[in-house]
């Protein structure tokens, strides 16, 4: 539904985005993670022909945004970081405008205002003048206007940002009942929202493409070694060094200094699960076992993982 | 087509949503009608001595409404760039202009949306003072052919006015930039054959042919002289482009 090919976008010295390939399946929703500043805003201008691409292709829904811009724009919605509301008209003005510039046949455009509004929980605003909207409304209308000329592709840039708990769970269930009729991609630098409502999730940072993955495959794929959280009650004795001896174990080191007295971090060979052996290991020498868990990477800590990665590459390569 | 309507709607509508409209429709009403008054009491004085005197027939049409009508043409040197500072700005600023680029119409539907809309406002404004001169055919018989000839000249002007003022908001995010951009450009273009004879004959040539006014003078004698006409079309034409290229630019630069 959606492909990318080696999308890249200089202004003047400076690189936005660099080499950006990837492709959406039809009904699927893809996350688009990196900090600010990564290039996520700028793919998606390019992906919505807001703004011209220096180099590379994107095809939308068929067709190429350059080539045939008013075609792919046709099938395409977008949700700008701020919803690009007229302050000055009602709600229901706005989306009667919006449904006019999209094209919406004049016979199906009060249907389809009505039934966007129901779906994203607008209609109790419809008279109120969008310069008054809370931001939560706000952020609803600004969906309504992107999911309403039906299109098959959605552009969601950072969908939830700005929100409170509750309308960001909302949001999320929203989209999530989006996807299915449309292919969504959206952006954002809050991870747990990725792990939530997409199915694949490409990493960005510096404009380049670090991950491509599912939110599941990534934490597998990135955890590397196995790691443990042990704590021993054992006062005096060389923690570190029994401990290394256990067959597996590549490496001990005292967990980060809030830690209890006693707590070690150590990692074993990749999927070699070593905790029996560490266990016989401590109650063999009379010490006592506090606490012995496998330490689980978060997706935080795999992002931060990825992304300086790719910095200590760059350093290497410069 | 029905882009360029949807879009032109939605103009004049944001201008009557908000104060501006009323306020410059109101005010330039206001200032035209003080002209017309001082003008038409200026003619009645006139004539009266002229009856006693026993001297010829004076003519409406020259003394009150050229006058009236090349006063009104100094008014919306004012009120113009109040009409177009905000129609790019605005939304450059309020990142509306995101939904319009992204939307299935093309860069010329969006411009030609926006210059109709603010010309729509500017012929509400032209609208109001047709009354005033509808009060001369109630009391007189001025002829209607000068009159008419005059306001297609207003008319042109304007549309001048909007192209300019349309390419110069599309330059900038600030609305007060935009505006005084416009206003300074149309001062200049005025005063421009004030040089006169003071320089050579070629000179004269180029600033008298530059200027916006030379060119209103004689649609307010009642003459449609195709060159006036062509000077007005290729000045809004320009300006038009000029938009488009602007807005194009904008776009690779992000």
């Amino acid at each position: 539904m959606i492909e990318v090919q080696h999308l890249t976008k200089r202004y003047g010295k400076v690189t936005a985005v660099d080499d950006v390939s990837f492709r959406v399946e039809k009904g699927e929703i893809l996350g688009f993670l990196g900090p600010n500043g990564a290039g996520k805003t700028t793919t998606m201008r390019i992906l919505t022909g807001y703004i011209p691409a220096s180099d590379g292709r994107a095809i939308v829904a068929g067709y190429d945004v350059f080539d045939r811009p008013i075609e792919a724009k046709r099938r395409t919605g977008y949700l700008p970081e701020t919803p690009p509301l007229y302050p000055d008209m009602t709600v229901r003005e706005y989306l009667d405008f919006v449904a006019r510039i999209k094209g919406v046949p004049a016979s199906d455009r009060k249907g389809r205002v009505d039934a966007v509004m129901a779906r994203t929980h607008c209609a109790d605003v419809a008279a109120r003048h969008c310069g008054k909207l809370s931001k939560g409304y706000r952020q609803r209308v600004g969906l309504a206007q992107a999911v309403l000329h039906n299109p098959d592709v959605l552009v969601l840039d950072e969908p939830t940002a700005g929100l409170d708990p509750k309308q960001i769970i909302e949001t999320r269930e929203l989209i999530r009942s989006l996807a299915g009729d449309h292919t969504i991609v959206l952006s954002t630098h809050i991870l747990p929202e990725v792990a939530q409502t997409c199915q694949r999730v490409v990493i960005i940072n510096h404009g380049r493409v670090v991950a491509v993955d599912t939110p599941a495959n990534l934490t597998a794929r990135l955890k590397g070694a196995e790691t443990m959280y042990v704590q021993v009650d054992a006062p005096g004795a060389d923690v570190p060094a029994a401990l290394g001896r256990v067959a597996g174990v590549t490496r001990v080191a005292p967990a980060d200094q809030r830690g209890a007295p006693g707590a070690y971090e150590v990692e074993s060979e990749r999927g070699r699960d070593v905790r029996r052996e560490l266990a016989r290991e401590i109650v063999t020498r009379g010490w006592g076992l506090l606490e012995l868990r496998p330490m689980r990477m978060s997706l935080e800590e795999i992002f931060l993982q990825v992304t300086t990665e790719e910095h200590a590459e760059e350093a290497a390569r410069a | 087509m029905r882009n360029i309507i949807a879009l032109a709607d939605k103009e004049l509508r944001s201008y009557f949503a908000s104060p501006i409209a009323y306020i410059i429709i109101g005010l330039f009403s206001l200032l035209f009608g003080w002209f017309f008054y001082v003008y038409v009491s200026y003619f009645l004085r006139q004539s009266m001595q002229m009856q006693f005197g026993g001297g010829g027939n004076m003519n409406v049409n020259q003394a009150v409404i050229r006058n009236v009508l090349m006063n009104a043409s100094v008014i919306i040197l004012f009120v113009m760039p109040m009409i177009t500072m905000r129609t790019y700005s605005e939304e450059k600023r309020s990142g509306t202009i995101e939904l319009l680029l992204t939307s299935p119409v093309t860069d010329f539907q969006i411009i030609m949306g926006k210059f109709l809309g603010a010309l729509g406002v500017y012929v509400a404004m032209l609208a109001v003072t047709v009354l005033y001169v509808a009060v001369l055919f109630w009391y007189g018989n001025p002829e209607w052919r000068p009159i008419a000839a005059g306001y297609l000249g207003l008319l042109l002007i304007g549309a001048s006015f909007v192209a300019w003022g349309l390419f110069l908001s599309s330059v900038t995010k600030n609305q007060i930039v935009a505006a005084f951009l416009t206003f300074a450009f149309f001062l200049m273009l005025w005063v421009i054959n004030w040089i006169g004879d003071s320089s050579g004959p070629t000179t004269q040539a180029i600033t008298s042919y530059l200027s916006i006014t030379e060119h209103l003078d004689d649609f307010t004698k009642g003459v449609i002289d195709t060159k006036h006409v062509i000077y007005y079309l290729s000045f809004i034409t320009f300006g038009l482009f000029l938009t488009a290229k602007s807005v194009d630019s904008e776009r690779w630069r992000g």
